[in-house]
């Protein structure tokens, strides 16, 4: 048998891999050839010292603008040019240098890092000798030593720890994000000197699944053992309660679990970028298309006798020669007439200037200061702000349609707390302030005797059933600590503790429990019937001092009820429903007393299926479930993993924002569950349409099979019979839109992914049920599964962008893989926080990252690009028009100077001041009201339509400016004295004109007038006039012609200049006047939407506990403790005043979810009067918003009212 | 950075915190600016901000263009072409006949009558057609260090003066085209008595010039107030008769700073322009500038236009305070001011009848 298998390794399987621990070969020396496998180092750098030039700057001039430039730069170096190639040589080199510092700057530090990690010194076992080598050098088959608070520098098989039950604790928080520690074992009956040790491994090729090995095993000498993934030990995580492990590398470098699980950090570009491309595309046409036109009609003018040559005007011998040539070639006419093409692309080039990419990097640097600027976002536990990695993607922080997030540590605080029991039907809850001796609390159910000793059995069961181990304190003082592979275990080992069962420890296979009375319990423990995701439930079999045999079981309602008589389950069942849907984690506890025979037989099968070689799981299932049966029911525990702060309220201003939230998890589906609900992703109406392992396996057939035909039942019920979902509309109370949630699991979710069959049609149909559904739950993911999802979305149709938020390392891919990756800087390492693009220490403070920054930084990026095209638009087009004037001759209508300094010095200020403090919407009015924020959704400023507003803007003006001034000179005899002005009059009036015409086109569109704005517009107006004079007063030396000497103030002595200016800023301004006047005002329309919105909009969204009070009638109060059917009251009130001469309804409709004052203390009273009234007056307030409405309707002959609103100080109005 | 992510130092969330005072420094300033709470006056443009704007916008347009337009109507002015195109014109014959190599110039007169007196200073003006001062090539073809007096260039000329920098490795002055190609035709005035009489009217060419120009910017090469010394070996402009400094009599006017040349240098910007020439002095309140009658303006016909489709004018016009004759103006400012007038109406209506929501946004937040 031993033969075989060794010849089966040495076969070299493609799909397995074999390695030689300690590389020495299990049989034969001689034919032992050791395999190749890559080395334990990472790479993750991207340049090295020599081809960082050559590749920096070819990736630099990948980019369409800055090979545009380079273009225009080779052409001014080469051909005879009306402008120096010093114009555009200098910005592009500018802009290439500090880019080029700053990438470079960059890959140092990740070469740093890698250094860092690879010359890190792990001890390793080598020829019986035990080695410090650098961490790069391990080799697959060295046996490594790892100590306590280590991590772990490859995938490594444990082979030895420390301990003595052959077990090592792990944490992996920064694989997977959960940070308890987890149990690994040993493998089995290893007697051998590991020095010594003669095995081979043989497992799978390396792939980026975390939960899934399907094949290891383990031959050693002459027995052949089956390998779990609890042998496996992950790089990445840490050791932990463990002081040292010895282990054997089976996958090194890159090949690793976490490496897999690894994405290259690609650049990020906002699709403010990809919208600038397409602008620049079209101003590009238009600009060839201009040159084009010029020098067509150039040659059509040649061709009339007298105006190439004319007497006056003859060329240099040069041109004359090329002239003779070009009579004999062809060629050279082409290639002349090539050169007056490129001669008039140069002297439109001004039209996409270098400065506009100087400017909007520069917007984005400076802008994203503000971020981390924002005390809002300081967290005072942490001491520290948000922070800002990329600059580059600001905007895109206005644009989020998908947000994905982790769900523990970053929507919950990863902090459970035993919260609530139900013993028999009881509800137990513990209260600081109750009399009760133990501080337990019954609040709804008698106390008797019987009822005592379920408690204490309830107890015993919660302090026994478990995995936890006791973590003794170091110091006196220090409080028992608790160690365990789940949470919730902890939570509720404490639970019992305060209510007077303390767990004791472990001692020799004995449990010892501290009951009430301070006496010390021992029991046995025969059996742990380990917890597994499929179950849903483990049990530990332990005997009692006095003999019984007891098994205690805990789990999942699910899979509990129906294991135990059914007359107990009804009365927990509504308990634990209710805690459901309080976001609790609830757990049913059941118990069995076996029998002596009972459990010898238990015993005998539990054995022979651990120690079997095949079908091991299968086998353990079996028993496992035989043993769990017709147990009887003692309760239910809730424990509260606590949400983030303001969890909920995020989301739903996410949701009211347009955004669907996807929450992706590697958790358990039901404590994700739980927690969508508590988040109020899935309200108490939202259909759940599930895709798990579990439903998969409902229908007992081919997974396949019924993954697709529940797919297609879900893509029925949720895309074809709803209703179209209008853009913009999400969760309608009032209508019947049925509301979906949808779940998938991991392995569902890779079944959907990798299908054999149809795995496009499974992607497309499992994507669109989920873009119907409000939020969608994925859980149990592995990391790259959540890049996966994202990348789904990501390249979906629209293409999305999306947004990832997560703590853990293991939501570093999905933040790389989105558009926008954020992350919280939690407890659980920082690795999410550096490879973010922005980094927060609370989810909360996503809200106003989105909702008020992001709204702004798009809104001032779309108006900064826009009115650069614009302003460079009315620049050009003059200058165009003039080569009709001047026999297409190239002849710049504006001085060099003007040229070069108009987007650089005139007009840059202005716009750059703009697009850092613009506020066309104040930040509280963006918070309050998330509906603003699909004012821009979907690029809204940047579309086409936006853009051939501006585009036709600047053509007019430009139309303007050049006509007028052209009219004007119709008798160029402008001054008084009579004397006449010349071409650089009429270019220095134009421009005049065209730079107060752009700064003051920037004036009427701001907003936010701060003394900022006041500065730097008047300042450029100013500055312009100054530099005029200046420029115009001096002859300067270094100039052959003084073109503009004494232009600009003969200009302004003359009275008809002065009028044409006037007139024409005027006249180009009015239809922007008009527009902004007849469109409904951004500002106004905002205010007035934060009306509506403050009561219907929070009111539909905030379900409020109602207290009702009807003067005569009756009062009822409607508790949290009692189940109530959801219940929609809805009030409408219609009524018009003076300030508002619109009709106004507020349709309030308060929506009874009896669960939700835990978060949201709510009252809300309204008190009627007998007399007709639409509505009577009523105040509700909460934590949050402070509403009072009072409404006083006197009927008398007239109408009165008196509407006092109040929200926060936001709005108070009083109309009489 | 992936490799950061393996870091053992820095897994456990242990971020350096520096200790004491420090940490401090770490929570941001709440200041306004930092804030993005700077006190800001928030604009917004409604109808009723709007509207008394276009009124007053109308109210003063209009009466400024009706004022415009009459002061432009007012302007005398009278344009007479002597091209000579036609077979009939004086100048025929001396279009026809032109060539550089004239020693003597061919002179041609034309008759002509104002229909009405010229009250003020008459500035006298000759316009030319289909001449393409502002092209790239003409445009740069000069070298102002040169003309501000420069030795250096004087004796080099900028090379953009080509094919008009030198003459035979002589340079020239004034180097370029647009010097070589100065205007040299010569206008006289005279006016015909009733009693047949022709008394020429005086012409000064005084003041035609930007005085920036004359003083300033150009300046005669060296101190040497003997021209002809200053201009040494240099060669004149190919198409000129005379050299630099014998332009004029007048000391003041001669050389580069020949007001007729300084006239000439500043380009013009439409390919047909018109140059100030002559300016008739006023002579006294009781006789008009010009008064109505009969007049003759002899021309030495030295420029050529005809090869380039060209024409050639004499303007006499009068001035006022917006310059020459330009109705544009006048019309423009009452068209914008009527449309804003018009346009406030409009709006005034707009919201009377329903902008009244236009309106609320006023309400002071």
């Amino acid at each position: 048998i031993l033969l075989t298998k060794c010849e089966d390794f040495c076969k070299g399987r493609v799909d397995s891999r074999t390695i030689y621990v300690g590389h020495r070969p299990c049989h034969d020396p001689e034919a032992f050839i050791p395999p190749k496998f890559c080395d334990n180092r990472i790479v993750s750098s991207k340049y090295t010292v020599w081809n960082f030039l050559p590749k920096n700057l070819f990736e630099q001039f990948r980019r369409i603008a800055n090979f545009y430039f380079l273009i225009i730069f080779l052409v001014q170096v080469i051909v005879d040019t009306p402008t120096s190639p010093v114009t555009s040589g200098l910005p592009l080199f500018f802009v290439i240098t500090v880019t080029a510092i700053k990438q470079g700057y960059e890959d140092w530090l990740r070469h740093k890092a890698d250094n860092e990690v690879n010359k890190y010194l792990v001890t390793v076992l080598e020829d019986g000798q035990r080695m410090r080598k650098e961490s790069e050098k391990i080799k697959v088959g060295d046996v490594v030593e790892v100590v306590e608070d280590e991590t772990f520098p490859c995938d490594l098989v444990l082979l030895r720890s420390s301990r003595e039950d052959e077990t090592c604790f792990v944490t992996t928080a920064s694989l997977d994000g959960e940070s308890n520690h987890k149990t690994h074992y040993t493998v089995p009956d290893m007697e051998q000197d590991l020095l010594s040790l003669n095995a081979t491994i043989e497992c799978e090729q390396p792939q980026p699944d975390l939960y899934k090995y399907d094949k290891l095993n383990l031959s050693c000498e002459l027995k052949a053992k089956s390998l779990g993934p609890e042998n496996l030990l992950l790089k990445g995580a840490t050791l932990k309660n463990t002081e040292k492990i010895y282990g054997v590398a089976v996958y090194s470098g890159m090949e690793t679990k976490m490496a897999l699980n690894y994405q290259g950090k690609s650049q990020k570009r906002s699709a403010v970028e990809k919208s600038i491309n397409a602008f620049l595309l079209v101003y590009l046409c238009i600009l060839v298309s201009k040159a084009l036109v010029c020098t067509t009609l150039k040659y059509v003018w040649q061709s009339q006798p007298g105006q190439d040559e004319p007497w006056y005007n003859q060329k240099t011998q040069k041109e004359k020669d090329s002239n003779l040539v070009r009579l004999v070639f062809f060629s050279c006419f082409l290639s002349r007439m090539f050169t007056d093409f490129l001669s008039f692309m140069v002297l439109f080039n001004f039209i996409i200037p270098v400065s506009m990419y100087v400017t909007v990097e520069m917007q984005k640097f400076l802008g994203s200061f503000f971020i981390s600027w924002d005390k809002d976002f300081f967290d005072p536990e942490i001491q520290e702000g948000a922070l800002v990695n990329t600059s580059d993607l600001n905007e895109e922080l206005g644009q989020v349609e998908y947000v994905f997030t982790d769900k523990t540590g970053t929507l919950t605080q990863n902090n459970m707390e035993f919260i609530e029991c139900c013993i028999d039907g009881f509800q137990y809850k513990y209260t600081d302030s109750s009399t009760e001796l133990d501080g337990f609390c019954v609040t709804d159910g008698p106390v008797n005797q019987l009822q005592q000793k379920k408690e204490e059995l309830f107890l015993r069961a919660l302090c026994l059933c478990h995995t936890v181990q006791v973590k003794e304190p170091c110091h006196p003082a220090e409080l028992r600590g608790f160690i365990a592979s789940s949470p919730d275990e902890v939570a509720l080992v404490i639970g019992a503790m305060k209510y007077g069962f303390t767990f004791l420890g472990m001692e020799s296979n004995s449990m010892k429990v501290m009951n009430r009375n301070n006496e010390v319990e021992t029991y046995q423990l025969l059996h742990v019937l380990n917890f597994d995701p499929v179950r849903r439930r483990m049990s530990v079999i332990v005997r009692s001092k006095s003999g019984d045999t007891m098994l205690f079981c805990k789990g999942a309602d699910s899979s509990i009820f129906p294991r135990v008589r059914q007359h107990e389950v009804e009365r927990i069942r509504m308990h634990v429903e209710r805690n459901a849907t309080e976001g609790y984690r609830t757990l049913c506890v059941a118990y069995k007393l076996l029998k002596p025979e009972e459990y010898a037989l238990v015993d005998t099968e539990l054995r022979e299926a651990r120690l079997s070689l095949q079908d091991r799981e299968d086998k353990l299932l079996k028993v496992y479930n035989q043993v769990e049966d017709n147990m009887s029911l003692i309760g239910a525990t809730a424990v509260e993993d606590r949400l983030q702060e303001e969890a909920a309220e995020t989301m739903e201003a996410l949701q009211g924002a347009g955004m669907r939230v996807w929450v992706l998890t590697g958790d358990k589906m039901e404590t994700a569950k739980s927690t969508c609900y508590a988040c109020r992703l899935f309200q108490r109406g939202t259909e759940l349409l599930e895709l798990t392992v579990r439903t998969l396996e409902d229908g007992g057939r081919n997974r396949e099979d019924r993954l697709h035909e529940l797919l297609l039942d879900y893509h029925k019920r949720a895309v074809q019979d709803a209703p179209p979902v209008k853009a913009g509309v999400t969760r309608n109370w009032s209508s019947s839109h049925q509301d979906y949630g949808f779940i998938i699991d991991g392995a569902t979710l890779s079944l959907v992914l990798n299908s054999s069959t149809d795995s496009d049609c499974y992607k497309t149909l499992f994507l669109k049920i989920c873009q119907n559904c409000t939020s969608v739950l994925c859980c149990r993911m592995a990391p790259l599964q959540k890049a996966q999802i994202v990348k789904l979305v990501k390249c979906s149709k629209g293409s999305p962008i999306t947004l990832s938020i997560g703590d853990g390392a293991n939501d570093v891919s999905m933040i790389l893989e989105a558009h926008v990756g954020i992350g919280i800087k939690g407890k659980e390492g920082r690795q999410a926080v550096r490879n973010s693009d922005y980094a927060i220490p609370k989810l909360k403070h996503l809200k106003k990252l989105l909702l008020a920054h992001g709204h702004l930084y798009y809104v001032r990026i779309a108006h900064l690009v826009q009115y650069f095209f614009y302003k460079n638009l009315c620049f050009i087009l003059p200058q165009f028009l003039y080569q009709f004037f001047c026999g297409y001759s190239q002849q710049p209508l504006y001085d060099a100077a003007y040229l070069t300094m108009y987007n650089i010095c005139f007009t840059s200020m202005p716009i750059l001041a703009y697009s850092l403090v613009e506020q066309h919407i104040c930040m509280e009015a963006l918070l309050e009201n998330a509906a603003l924020y699909r004012d821009v959704a979907k690029n809204a400023m940047l579309r086409w339509g936006p853009f051939s507003y501006w585009t036709l803007l600047g053509v007019y003006q430009g139309l303007l400016f050049f006509f007028g001034v052209r009219f004007l000179f119709g008798n160029p005899a402008l001054q008084d004295n009579g004397q006449v002005f010349g071409n650089w009059s009429y270019g220095t009036i134009v421009f005049t004109v065209l730079v107060f015409t752009v700064t003051l086109k920037l004036a009427l569109d701001t907003r936010y007038w701060t003394w900022v704005n006041h500065f730097v517009i008047w300042g450029s107006l100013a500055f312009y006039t100054f530099f005029s004079f200046f420029w115009g007063g001096i002859i300067w030396p270094f100039l052959r012609q003084q073109r503009l000497y004494f232009v600009f103030a003969n200009m302004l002595s003359s009275v008809a200049a002065w009028l044409v200016i006037i007139l024409l800023i005027i006249l180009s301004l009015l239809p922007e006047i008009l527009l902004q006047v007849l469109r409904k005002p951004r500002g106004t329309h905002s205010r007035q939407v934060l009306h509506t919105h403050t009561h219907t909009h929070t009111d539909r969204y905030y379900p409020h506990k109602h207290t009702h009070t009807h003067r005569h009638t009756h009062t009822h109060t409607h508790t949290h403790r009692q189940v109530l059917p959801p219940q929609t009251h809805r009030h409408t009130d219609t009524h018009t005043d003076r300030y508002y001469p619109h009709t106004h309804t507020h349709t309030h409709t308060h929506r009874q979810v009896p669960h939700t004052d835990r978060y949201y203390p709510h009252t809300h009273t309204q008190t009627g009067t007998t007399h007709r009234q639409v509505l009577p007056p009523h105040t509700h307030t909460d934590r949050y918003h402070t509403h009072t409405h009072t409404h006083t309707h006197t009927h008398t002959d007239g109408h009165r009212q008196v509407i006092i609103l109040a929200n926060k100080s936001l709005v108070k109005r009083t109309s009489l | 950075m992936m490799a950061s992510s393996y870091n053992a130092k820095e897994e456990d969330g242990h971020v350096a915190v520096p200790v004491g005072g420090t940490i401090k420094n770490k929570k941001p300033d709440n200041t306004a600016f930092k804030q993005q709470r700077l006190p800001a006056w928030q604009p917004i443009l409604t109808a009723g901000t709007v509207l008394p704007a276009f009124f007053v916008i109308g109210l003063i347009f209009i009466p400024i263009g009706i004022g415009l337009y009459v002061t432009s109507n007012n302007i005398r002015e009278f344009e007479i072409d002597y091209t000579g195109t036609d077979i009939d014109d004086p100048c025929f014959n001396c279009s026809q006949s032109f060539s550089w190599n004239n020693t003597r110039p061919c002179t041609c007169a034309l008759d002509f009558s104002l229909d009405h007196p010229f009250e003020s200073n008459v500035f006298m003006y000759y316009g030319l057609s289909n001449f393409y001062q502002n092209h790239r090539r003409y445009v740069k073809s000069r070298d102002d260090s040169q003309l501000n007096g420069d030795i250096n260039s004087l004796k080099n000329p900028s090379k953009e003066c080509e094919p008009y920098a030198r003459n035979e490795k002589a340079p020239i002055a004034p180097c370029g085209a647009i010097a070589n190609s100065m205007f040299n035709d010569t206008l006289d005035l005279y006016y015909v008595h009733p009693n047949g009489t022709r008394i020429q009217i005086p012409l000064s060419k005084k003041d035609i010039a930007w005085w920036t120009d004359k003083h300033v910017k150009f300046r005669n090469p060296g101190n040497n107030p003997n021209l002809t010394a200053a201009f040494q070996g240099t060669s004149k402009p190919i198409n000129w008769r005379r050299p630099v400094y014998e332009l004029d009599t007048d000391e003041e006017n001669n050389g580069f700073i020949n007001e007729d040349f300084i006239v000439w240098m500043r380009t013009a910007a439409l390919p047909t322009f018109r140059k100030l020439y002559r300016i008739i002095q006023k002579k006294n309140n009781m006789t008009p500038t010009l008064p109505r009658g009969n007049y003759t303006l002899e021309v030495s016909y030295n420029y050529p236009v005809r090869s380039f489709e060209g024409r050639k004018r004499v303007i006499l016009s009068t001035i006022s305070w917006m310059g020459g004759k330009n109705p544009f103006l006048g019309i423009a400012y009452i068209t914008v001011g009527s449309v804003c007038f018009f346009l406030g109406v409009v709006l005034l209506i707009i919201h009377h009848k329903y902008g009244s929501r236009n309106n609320s946004a006023d309400i002071p937040n």
